[in-house]
């Protein structure tokens, strides 16, 4: 993988808006932030209701996301263009759910709905109609994604990087700052954890650093490029930005992304935590 | 805007005596700007959030007790930095003009 096979840059979207191989979806943090204007032919998918099952903390299965892509017309041989606010955050989301699945082209809009909207160029309120599709996902490829059994061995033997702010990092707070403080479960972080906060793989514009000065933050917050990489963050979002940057940009081979993140580990019963702004011993 | 507060955005069912929270408008010649970016940058300079403005230019952190910065980013604008003191309780107001 790289830059060329998995981003595209707004340029390449004005001149693909009409191409009938290319499905664009938003994915935004901000659910409601489509309906006020999307990129021109675009359909959105809402990552707290048509990503999560709606009983269990799990995302939807396979033949859920299957009826899922057909409905909103997607399929098994669109380009798929993903793109959203906050750095391509929840869109990077959405790109590891689609190839947990299995979809063979998907990219990113690079600098997402931000750059699109600092460069002023033009959104519509209009939404798409579609045809139906038949869409046939793959079983899930457990390749990129870690459990926490996985996430516990992993503590002083493989990379783990936690992908929140320094201030969730080190227990000071417990979500990320523009949502309310109120989580219960203990705060801190996975012990031998670096931490690398994911924005720090974006310019301010949310476009991704290129891969000299990628390569350098991570190396310099400790990774070590000979063993496997499992990311996290609180709820496994901003950890896909992070994956993504791994994964399909660097090609490193093995890494993961933790969803169950700090939700799931900072409730767990006896498994080791580390506080303030030190990675802890194993 | 319908049940607008000060600060644009309401605060039902928020706890904020338990919050810093940090809020506030981001204009353009005295007119709100709905299409900007605020990040919140910690005492480190280093990215903690970022929020969209709503339709009336209104933005708002649910920060820690201290030193932040906020970086505004909006179309045809250079970008903005204004430091900013968040305090447990206390809701701190900030007009960004850019």
């Amino acid at each position: 993988m790289s830059r060329e096979t998995t981003l595209v840059n707004a340029d390449w979207v004005e001149e693909h808006l009409d191409d009938p191989t290319v499905v664009l979806i938003e994915v935004d943090e901000d659910t409601t932030a489509y309906d006020k204007g999307h990129i021109r032919g675009a359909i959105k998918l809402d990552w707290t209701t048509d990503l999560q099952d709606q009983v269990r903390r799990d995302f939807v299965n396979k033949e859920q996301f299957e009826a899922l892509l057909s409905g909103r017309g997607v399929g098994n041989d669109h380009t798929v263009v993903l793109y959203g606010g906050n750095n391509n955050w929840f869109a990077a989301y959405a790109y590891w759910y689609f190839k947990l699945y299995g979809h063979d082209d998907v990219k990113l809009l690079d600098g997402g709905r931000k750059k699109w909207e600092l460069d002023s160029r033009e959104l519509t309120d209009v939404a798409p109609t579609r045809e139906k599709t038949s869409y046939t996902a793959k079983e899930q490829d457990l390749s990129i994604r870690a459990f926490r059994d996985e996430v516990v061995a992993a503590i002083g033997a493989q990379n783990l990087v936690d992908v929140r702010s320094p201030d969730e990092y080190a227990g000071r707070l417990l979500a990320p700052a523009h949502l309310p403080q109120e989580q219960a479960q203990r705060a801190g972080h996975i012990p031998t954890a670096a931490n690398v906060p994911w924005s720090k793989a974006a310019n301010d514009d949310g476009t991704f650093r290129s891969d000299d000065e990628l390569k350098e933050i991570y190396t310099e917050a400790g990774v070590d490029w000979s063993k496997d990489t499992i990311a996290y963050c609180r709820i496994g979002e901003r950890s896909s930005h992070t994956w993504f940057v791994l994964k399909e940009l660097l090609g490193e081979e093995n890494v993961k992304n933790y969803d169950g993140s700090w939700t799931e580990y900072g409730s767990l019963v006896g498994v080791p935590v580390a506080l303030g702004d030190e990675a802890g011993e194993a | 805007m319908c049940g607008a507060t000060k600060g644009g955005l309401s605060l039902d069912g928020v706890d904020v005596a338990k919050e810093a929270i940090i809020q506030g408008q981001v204009v353009r010649g005295g007119e709100p700007v709905e299409n900007a970016y605020v990040r919140l940058l910690d005492r480190t300079g280093e990215f903690t959030a970022e929020v969209p403005t709503s339709a009336t230019g209104h933005f708002r952190f649910f920060a820690g007790p201290g030193e932040w910065t906020l970086r505004t980013l909006a179309p045809k604008a250079e970008p903005v930095d204004e430091k900013v003191t968040a305090a447990t309780g206390v809701v701190a107001e900030v007009t960004v003009s850019i």
